[in-house]
C-alpha cells in the first residue's frame, strides 16, 4: 500500500494523515483453517489518529483478522508491523504493552469486580504495579483517579464509579446492563492509553439510544487514537471512518475514503447491495 | 468485592468474635482433648485458607495441596534429628522447602489449565508422597515418631497442647490478616482478574502466569506452616499426611465454608474437624457419613457456610 | 537380566497397561461426553472385585459369578448416575471433584460396613490355573495371559461399539463436542446413563479380573484410579487413542521401571523413582504439551 503524498485538493488534516508513517501495517496476511482460507493476502494500514473501518458480511473473516493483529491467532503467512517494528512473534501481552489494545465483539470483563476495579486493573497493568503485595487496591488514590478518568472517558464515571456514601450501589461488572458492559469494554480498551485500538463491533446488540451514544463517543475519541473499527452498521461506519476497507471471503476487495467506497460498484454488488 | 449488607457483616463479625473467644478460653479449661481440638481446628484453618488463595481467588483447583502440608510435617520431624528444635528455624525452613517445591512444580503445572491442572497437581503431590514412602530409614509407609517437639523462643514446647493451641491460633490470626491484605493488594486484584477473564488481562498487557506462580509459591509455603503445627499435634510424621485424601479434605474445607472469602474456609475447617470428631464418636463408620455429607454439600448447600451466615450467595 | 525375564516383564507390563486402559477409557469417556471428572471411578473397580469375591462364595461356576459381579456393578452404577452424577454434569470441575471424592470415601467405607475390614481373597477359576511355556525355561501363568486377552477383547468390543454402531457414533460425537449430542436429537439422558454404565463396567471388569491377583480391600481402586488419571492426562483428555497408547506406555514403564531403576540408582532412590516415574513422565509431557499427547480439548 503506497502512502505517497498528494497535496492537491486534500485538507491539511487529511494530508497529515497520509504523509505520516503508518502506525499499523499488515502485509500479505494469510490464515487457513484446513481448507478454509479465512484471511487471504490481506494488506492494510492504520495511520496515527486515523479511524480505519473494516466492513464485510458475516463470516468474512473480520474477527480473525483482528485476532491476528492482536496476536491471539497466528497467521500462516504475512507480516504485522506496529510502530515500525515487526510484531509477528510477540505474544498478546507484549503487543499490548507496546500500545496495541483491543476491545472484543463479546465484552470480556472481570465479572466479579466493580467497573471501577476493572479499570483499576487496567491502570495496574499500565504502571506495572501488579507485584505490589501490600498496597490496597480499593483505597489507592492513584488507582481510583485513573479509574475515574477511564470511566469518564466513556461516560460511565458518574454512574458507576464507587460512591463513598453508598457502597451498596456498586455492582460487579457481570451484573451490568448490556449497553454499560459495552461501554466498559471500550473503557478497558482505552484505559491503557494505547496508540492503536482494535474495536470489534462495538455497536452489536445495542438499542438505538445506546447505539447513538456509542457513535457520539467514538466520534469524540477519534483523532486521539488510531482505531481499526470492525462494524456492521454501515451508516455508523460512513459517519465515522476516515478510510474504509471491505473484506469479503477473507479478501480486501476495496479500500479507500468513504465516498469512494460508497460508490464502488464491486462493493455495492458484494456487500452494500444486500444491506441497503 | 460484592456488596455486603451491614447487618450481614455484623452477624459475621459477632459469630467470628464468639468463635475466637471460645477458642481462646477452651485451652484454659485444662481439658487436653478440647485443647488439642482447638489446635487442630487452627492448623486446618491455616491449611484451608492457604488453599483458598488458589481455589477461591485464582480459580486454580489444586488437588495436591497436601504435599506442602506434608513437607511441613516432615521438616518438623527431620530437623530435630539434626538437633534443631527452634521454631524460628523450623518454620522458615519448612516454608522455604515447600515454597521451593511449589515454585518448581508450579512452573510446570501452571502451564496446564482446568482438568489438566487438577490432575497435574495431584501428580506432583504423589511424587512427594512416594519420596516420603520410599525413605525407609524414616519408616517408609509407616512414618516415624517425632524425636523432639518444636520449641518456641524461651523454651516453651509445642508438645504442650496449651502452648500449641495458642501458637496455632496466633498463627491463624496472622495468616488470615496476611491473606486478606494480599487478596486486596494490587497483586490480589490481578490474580482475581486473571481468574475472571484471562483473555482480557492478556489483551491489557499482563500475562497471568507469573502472578499465578508467585501466588502458588506463597500458598505452598503457608500450608507448610500448618504442617509444622500438625506434626507437633500428632507427634508423628508419615506419608499419610500428604495423601490425596488429605488434599481432597482440604478442598472440602474450602468449599464447605465457601471459596474466595478467606474466613469461609477457616470456618469450613472448624466445622470439618468438628464433624470428624462428632461422627467418629457416634459411629465406627464415620467416613461413610462424611462422604455422604460431602456429596450433599455439593448437591444441596450451594453457597457454603459463609453464605449461610452472611446471607450472601457464592459466585 | 536375561531375555526370558524381559519377556516375562513385558507380558506383565502389557497386562498392567491393559487394566489401566480399562480404567482410563472410562475416565476419558465420562469427561468427553458428560464433561464429568469422576474420582469415584476407582470405587467401580473395587466394587467389581468385591462382587466377584462375594459371588464366588455363593456361586461355584466361575463364569456365572463373573456375570453376576458385572451385573451387580451395572445396577450400582445406574443408581449412582441417577442419584449423584446427573446433577453434577452441569456443575463446575471443583464441585465434581468434591462430590465424586465424597462418593469414593463413602463407597470405600460402605464395603467395610458390608464385608468387614479384613481383605478378601478370590481364587482364580481352576481351568485357568496352569502356566504357559514362553520359552524352554520361562513359563507364564495362564490366568495373567487371560486377563490381558479379556482386557484386549473388551477394548476391541468398545472400539467396535464406538466405530460401528449408531450409539457409538453418538458417543464419539459427544466426546468430541458435547453440544452436538443435544443437536442430534438424541435422548441425552439415556445416552449419559449408557456411557456411565459402560465406563463403570470396564473399570469393574478390571476389578473382577484383578481379584485373584491382589488383596480385595477397601480403597484398592484408588491407586489405580490415580494412575489412570495420569494416563488420561498423558494421552490427552477425550482421546481414546491417547488413552490406549499412554496406558501401554505407563504399564510398561512402571513394570520395567521397578526392575531397572533400583538397579541403576540403588535401592532407595531407585524405588522412589520407580514409584514416581509415571508422575514424572506426566510432568514432562505437560511441560512440553499442556494438553497431553493426543489432546486438543480445551479442558
Ligand atoms: N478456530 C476456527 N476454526 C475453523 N474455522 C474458524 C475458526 N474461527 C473462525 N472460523 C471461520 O472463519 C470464518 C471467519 O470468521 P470471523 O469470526 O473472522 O468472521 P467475522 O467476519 O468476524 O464474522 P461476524 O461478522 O459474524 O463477526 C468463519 O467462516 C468462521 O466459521
Ligand atoms: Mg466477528
Amino acid at each position: 500500500m503506497s502512502s505517497s503524498c498528494k497535496p492537491d485538493g486534500a485538507e491539511a488534516d487529511q494530508m497529515r494523515l497520509e504523509c505520516e508513517a503508518p502506525l499499523l501495517e499488515v502485509r500479505g496476511l494469510v490464515k487457513r483453517f484446513g481448507a478454509l482460507v479465512v484471511t487471504d493476502q490481506v494488506s492494510l494500514s492504520v495511520r496515527p489518529g486515523e479511524l480505519h473501518a473494516l466492513i464485510g458480511p458475516n463470516g468474512a473473516g473480520k474477527s480473525c483478522l483482528i485476532g491476528q493483529i492482536s496476536g491471539e491467532l497466528r497467521p500462516d503467512e504475512g507480516e504485522v508491523h506496529f510502530r515500525g517494528q515487526r510484531v509477528d512473534d510477540l505474544a498478546v501481552p507484549e503487543r499490548a504493552r507496546r500500545g496495541l489494545a483491543r476491545a472484543y465483539q463479546v465484552p470480556r470483563l472481570f465479572g466479579s469486580l466493580t467497573p471501577a476495579a476493572n479499570a483499576a486493573v487496567a491502570e495496574i497493568s499500565r504502571v506495572r504495579s501488579g507485584f505490589r503485595f501490600w498496597r490496597r487496591a480499593a483505597t489507592d488514590p492513584a488507582l481510583a483517579a485513573a479509574a475515574r478518568i477511564a470511566l469518564d472517558r466513556v461516560g460511565l464515571g458518574r454512574a458507576l464509579a464507587p460512591d463513598p456514601a453508598d457502597t451498596g450501589a456498586v455492582r460487579p461488572a457481570s451484573l451490568l446492563a448490556h449497553g454499560d458492559k459495552r461501554l466498559l469494554e471500550l473503557a478497558m480498551g482505552f484505559a491503557s492509553d494505547p496508540a492503536l485500538l482494535l474495536l470489534d463491533e462495538p455497536l452489536a446488540g445495542l438499542g438505538p439510544a445506546d447505539s447513538a451514544a456509542m457513535v457520539a463517543l467514538l466520534r469524540s475519541l477519534k483523532g486521539r487514537y488510531g482505531i481499526l473499527l470492525v462494524e456492521h452498521d454501515v451508516e455508523a461506519v460512513f459517519a465515522l471512518a476516515d478510510r474504509i476497507s471491505v473484506l469479503v471471503g477473507g479478501r480486501v476487495i476495496a479500500s479507500g475514503p468513504a465516498a469512494q467506497i460508497r460508490t464502488d460498484p464491486r462493493v455495492r454488488a458484494a456487500y452494500l447491495g444486500e444491506s441497503e | 468485592m460484592q456488596p455486603e449488607s451491614n447487618l450481614a457483616s455484623r452477624r459475621l463479625a459477632i459469630a467470628l468474635g464468639l468463635l475466637l473467644a471460645i477458642a481462646l478460653v477452651v485451652p484454659l479449661l485444662g481439658q487436653p482433648y478440647y485443647t488439642r481440638l482447638v489446635a487442630r481446628m487452627a492448623i486446618f484453618g491455616i491449611a484451608a485458607l492457604s488453599l483458598d488463595l488458589l481455589v477461591g481467588y485464582a480459580g486454580l483447583v489444586s488437588f495436591g495441596h497436601a504435599a506442602f502440608f506434608g513437607i511441613g510435617v516432615y521438616c518438623a520431624g527431620l530437623l530435630p534429628m539434626l538437633g534443631v528444635q527452634q521454631v524460628w528455624v523450623i518454620v522458615p525452613v519448612a516454608m522455604l522447602v515447600a515454597g521451593l517445591y511449589g515454585a518448581l512444580s508450579g512452573l510446570i503445572s501452571l502451564r496446564a489449565s482446568g482438568l489438566y491442572f487438577i490432575f497435574i497437581t495431584l501428580a506432583f503431590a504423589e511424587i512427594v508422597f512416594y519420596i516420603a514412602q520410599g525413605l525407609r530409614m524414616l519408616g517408609g509407609d509407616d512414618g516415624f515418631r517425632l524425636p523432639a517437639p518444636t520449641l518456641l523462643p524461651g523454651g516453651a514446647s509445642l508438645a504442650n497442647p496449651v502452648v500449641l493451641a495458642y501458637t496455632m491460633l496466633g498463627a491463624l490470626v496472622l495468616a488470615v490478616w496476611f491473606a486478606r491484605r494480599l487478596s486486596e493488594s494490587h497483586f490480589g486484584q490481578v490474580v482475581v482478574a486473571a481468574r475472571d477473564n484471562e483473555t482480557r488481562l492478556r489483551a491489557m498487557g499482563l500475562s497471568a502466569y507469573p502472578y499465578r506462580l508467585v501466588l502458588y509459591t506463597i500458598a505452598s509455603a503457608l500450608c507448610a506452616l500448618a504442617g509444622v503445627g500438625f506434626a507437633n499435634l500428632v507427634e508423628y510424621a508419615s506419608p499419610a499426611s500428604m495423601s490425596w485424601i488429605v488434599s481432597g479434605e482440604f478442598l472440602f474445607m474450602v468449599i464447605l465454608g465457601s471459596a474466595a472469602t478467606i474466613i469461609g474456609p477457616v470456618l469450613g475447617a472448624v466445622v470439618f474437624v468438628g464433624l470428624e470428631q462428632i461422627l467418629s464418636a457416634l459411629t465406627e463408620h464415620w467416613l461413610f457419613w462424611l462422604g455422604i455429607i460431602l456429596v450433599l454439600r455439593v448437591l444441596l448447600l450451594r453457597q457454603g457456610l459463609y453464605g449461610l451466615l452472611t446471607g450472601r450467595g457464592q459466585r | 537380566m536375561t531375555g526370558g525375564l524381559v519377556l516375562e516383564q513385558a507380558f506383565n507390563g502389557l497386562q498392567f497397561g491393559m487394566i489401566l486402559f480399562l480404567m482410563a477409557v472410562g475416565v476419558t469417556l465420562a469427561f468427553g461426553v458428560m464433561n464429568l471428572i469422576n474420582l469415584a471411578h476407582g470405587s467401580m473397580l473395587m466394587l467389581g472385585a468385591y462382587f466377584i469375591a462375594a459371588a464366588a462364595t455363593k456361586i461355584t461356576a466361575y463364569p456365572l459369578a463373573f456375570v453376576a459381579a458385572l451385573m451387580l456393578t451395572a445396577v450400582a452404577s445406574v443408581l449412582l448416575e441417577v442419584l449423584v452424577m446427573r446433577p453434577l454434569y452441569r456443575m463446575g470441575h471443583l464441585d465434581q471433584v468434591l462430590a465424586t471424592f465424597g462418593v469414593s470415601i463413602a463407597v470405600n467405607e460402605a464395603v467395610i460396613m458390608i464385608w468387614g475390614r479384613e481383605a478378601m481373597f478370590v481364587a482364580p477359576p481352576e481351568w485357568l490355573d496352569g502356566t504357559v511355556a514362553l520359552t524352554d525355561t520361562i513359563s507364564y501363568p495362564l490366568y495373567r495371559l487371560a486377563i490381558t486377552g479379556v482386557a484386549a477383547l473388551a477394548g476391541l468390543a468398545l472400539w467396535l461399539l464406538l466405530a460401528r454402531t449408531r450409539l457409538g457414533m453418538r458417543i464419539r460425537a459427544g466426546a468430541e463436542n458435547g453440544d452436538i449430542v443435544g443437536a442430534l436429537g438424541v435422548n441425552v439422558r439415556l445416552l449419559f446413563i449408557g456411557v456411565f454404565v459402560i465406563s463403570s463396567l470396564l473399570a469393574a471388569l478390571g476389578g473382577v479380573m484383578l481379584g485373584p491377583l491382589i488383596a480385595v480391600q477397601s480403597g484398592m481402586g484408588d491407586p489405580l484410579l490415580i494412575l489412570a488419571l495420569a494416563v488420561v492426562v498423558i494421552g490427552g483428555v477425550g482421546s481414546l487413542k491417547g488413552a490406549l497408547v499412554a496406558s501401554l506406555a505407563v504399564g510398561l514403564l512402571d513394570t520395567f521401571g521397578r526392575m531397572i531403576w533400583p538397579h541403576l540408582m540403588g535401592n532407595i532412590i531407585g524405588n522412589i523413582v520407580a514409584n514416581a516415574s509415571v508422575y514424572i513422565l506426566m510432568a514432562l509431557v505437560i511441560a512440553v504439551r499442556p494438553s497431553g499427547l493426543f489432546g486438543n480439548h480445551a479442558a
